[in-house]
């Protein structure tokens, strides 16, 4: 158990800049998924937490002690990687007792260790077996093992799943979750899979080019995004973006050929200007030709449940899910509303978001939902 | 799928081979030939018909003292300069493979000395490490034959070690280094993170992942130290086999034997002799080490 705290966090390699000044607090035991694109920084942050990089300016603290200048093992962190690094010419049970072995822990103390945690993951009849001699999901049991025998305070993920099939990485997240429910170290998980970020964490740290996007609980990052790049990232399919221009005098949102009437308070509060719009797919409602946008359907995905239907809007490509029984096929036209409650404006120029003069959350509820109307 | 382009003649490509056989035939197949015909017969120095004697050559290298003791001393060179080499090869490549600051330079430096003939290196030695006046001279002022390789022979073999051993230390750090570079990185930091410092890395994690490696070069400094030039090379400029035979390695000896001495059939008797010890010891190494290594 422990918490920690990165404070003003500066990467460079040499003198290219990759991470521009990370400030971040965990809580103990949180299960925190840090998010982004490959290249975002996301990994180098996570080896300079567990002492694998060097930190170039700013501190990082575990449990209130800063860790800058210990070496990876006086840090209390544990580790599994992306291709697992498991030692090839050392047993299953070599790996998982290899920092007990470090340590110096007596033999028979580690024997029964190595097979408690054996029984955990499920690897007891395999321990006498070399890691070539196992399946991609065993390798990763073994990797996991091998950290969760130290009992250390915090874990480390680097993308851990990316290496497995699709069917066994929904397999091993669930793992991985009730792994954390009963040891309740503090978790750190880096991944660029959208899914497993949603899924896993308490707290949701999305970054992009070694900035920190947004940091929330992953409900709250999904229903407002802070900005363009993580209403894109989150989310499948991604959030559709699209222009929009705010008319102060009408009071209105004007984009594909329509209005959407927004508080004559608020328009002015934004003032005339230029703004990118955004809607969720699940988020559009399919609605008779009066009273939508009416577009040609390009494509139809198939998803069983429903199907997503994609089309364009003032040139930007656009998709919409719809339920089971809207039967749409390629060629269509396709009416869709866009509730006010679910528009989220970006500035066009920093790509913040701008916050209208709702409660995103009751957002949902019909009282307020504003219907766009069709000029 | 066959990618081969095959010719339609069989002589266009036989005269391309012609350079290549011609070179072999000269240089390797008739020397080999003639050597084992020599070991048979009584080859006069000057030309003139040779008389068979069949085994007698053998049987008259086998009962002389000395070449059994040049059979130990070439044992103990091979065996200590082999040892030495991969030892200091070792240690450098994983000095250098930790790429500290400024390692870059180093890895040039540790291979140049690969580039310098053995004899020139042992005549470097013979002045580097000069009982009056080299390096250990301050040492011989205070303790009179401290270090003295032209009166004791265990010295002499030390110095000859000493010289392989510098200069065949960059061969094997070549290879040792490139065989850690091929230890994925993440093992590494894996140990880093399980509690291992620099040394139990190697030790634990790089060493066994060196084991092919570490066993081809066994087999080739093994040959190295008992038939290589260098060997010969060496001796030749450092000890002359001396003193009191206290170096004389069996390839000094068949040359002295054959050029010095023009005991034609005598050198060719214990070339063939050398040949066998060698193709026994690989052998043995393949059939009692290789097996402890695990090639991935």
């Amino acid at each position: 158990m422990a918490d920690i705290a990165i404070r003003a966090v500066r990467k460079s390699y040499g003198k290219t800049p990759t991470l521009h000044g990370i400030d971040l607090a965990f809580a103990s035991g949180e299960f925190v998924v840090i998010l982004g694109p490959s290249g975002c920084g996301k990994s180098t942050l996570l080896r300079m937490i567990a002492g694998l990089e060097e930190i170039t300016a700013g501190e990082i603290a575990i449990n209130g002690r800063v860790v800058n200048r210990l070496e990876p093992r006086e840090r209390g962190c544990a580790m599994v990687f992306q291709n697992y690094a498991l030692y090839p010419h050392m047993t299953v049970a070599g790996n998982i007792g290899y920092a007990l072995k470090v340590a110096g822990v007596p033999k028979a103390e580690r024997l029964r260790r190595i097979e408690e945690t054996a029984r955990i993951v499920g690897l007891v009849d395999y321990l006498d077996r070399k890691p070539a001699a196992l399946s991609g999901g065993q390798r990763q049991r073994v990797a996991m093992a091998r950290a969760i025998i130290r009992e250390p305070s915090v874990f480390l993920f680097d993308e851990p799943l990316s290496n497995l099939d699709a069917k066994l990485r929904v397999t091993m997240r669930a793992e991985i979750r009730k792994l954390h429910q009963r040891l309740s170290a503090t978790s750190i998980f880096v991944t660029h899979d959208q899914v497993e970020a949603m899924t896993l964490a308490d707290k949701l740290v999305v970054m992009n080019k070694g900035v920190v996007e947004q940091v929330g609980q992953p409900l709250d990052i999904y229903h407002r995004p802070a900005s363009i790049f993580v209403a894109s990232f989150i989310g499948s399919p991604a959030m559709n973006l699209f222009d929009a221009h705010i008319s102060v005098d009408d009071a209105c949102l004007a984009f594909g050929g329509t209005k959407v009437a927004i508080d004559k308070a608020l328009a002015a509060r934004l003032g005339e200007r230029h703004v990118t719009v955004g809607i969720r797919p699940e988020q559009c409602v399919v609605t008779s030709e009066a009273r939508g946008i009416s577009m040609k359907v390009d494509f139809v995905e198939e998803l069983g449940s429903g199907r997503v239907v994609h089309s364009e809007l003032d040139g930007h490509p656009f998709a919409a899910c719809v339920d089971e029984e809207t039967l749409v096929r390629p060629g269509d036209r396709i009416a869709l509303e866009l509730p006010l409650a679910h528009l989220h404006v970006f500035d066009r120029e920093t790509g913040r978001r701008i916050e209208l003069e709702f409660e995103p959350r009751s957002g949902r509820s019909a009282t307020k939902r504003q219907m766009l109307e069709a000029v | 799928m066959d990618k081969r382009a095959a010719f339609r003649s069989w002589w266009l490509p036989s005269l391309f081979a012609l350079p290549q056989i011609i070179l072999i035939l000269l240089f390797f197949y008739w020397p080999a030939v003639a050597v084992l015909r020599w070991a048979f017969t009584l080859e006069p120095p000057f030309g003139g018909a040779a008389e068979f004697v069949g085994l007698a050559n053998f049987r008259e290298v086998f009962a002389d003292p000395l070449y059994w003791n040049s059979v130990g001393v070439s044992l103990a060179f091979a065996l200590c300069g082999t040892l030495a080499t991969i030892f200091i090869g070792l240690v450098l490549a994983l000095a250098v493979d930790r790429q500290l600051p400024g390692s870059a330079p180093f890895r040039f430096l540790y291979i140049l000395p690969y580039a310098i003939a053995g004899p020139a290196a042992g005549m470097a030695f013979r002045f580097i490490l000069s009982p009056e006046r080299g390096l250990m001279a301050s040492v011989n002022a205070s303790f009179p034959d401290f270090w003295n390789p032209a009166k004791y022979g265990s010295h002499a073999l030390i110095l000859v070690i000493v010289v392989f051993a510098w200069k065949w230390a960059g061969y094997t750090f070549i290879f040792l280094l490139a065989g850690l570079q091929s230890v994925p990185r993440s093992l590494i930091e894996a140990a880093a993170m399980d509690g291992c410092g620099p040394i139990r890395r190697a030790v634990d994690i790089q060493i066994p992942m060196l084991a092919p490696t570490l066993f081809f070069l066994l087999v080739i400094m093994m040959t190295e130290g008992f038939v290589g030039a260098d060997t010969y090379g060496i001796v030749a400029r450092t000890t002359d086999g001396g003193p009191n035979h206290g170096t004389d390695v069996m390839v000094y000896r068949i040359v002295e034997e054959a050029f010095r001495g023009l005991n034609y059939s005598g050198a060719s008797a214990q070339s063939l002799v050398l040949i066998g010890l060698i193709m026994i010891f690989t052998f043995i190494q393949f059939r009692f080490i290789e097996r402890q290594v695990h090639y991935k």
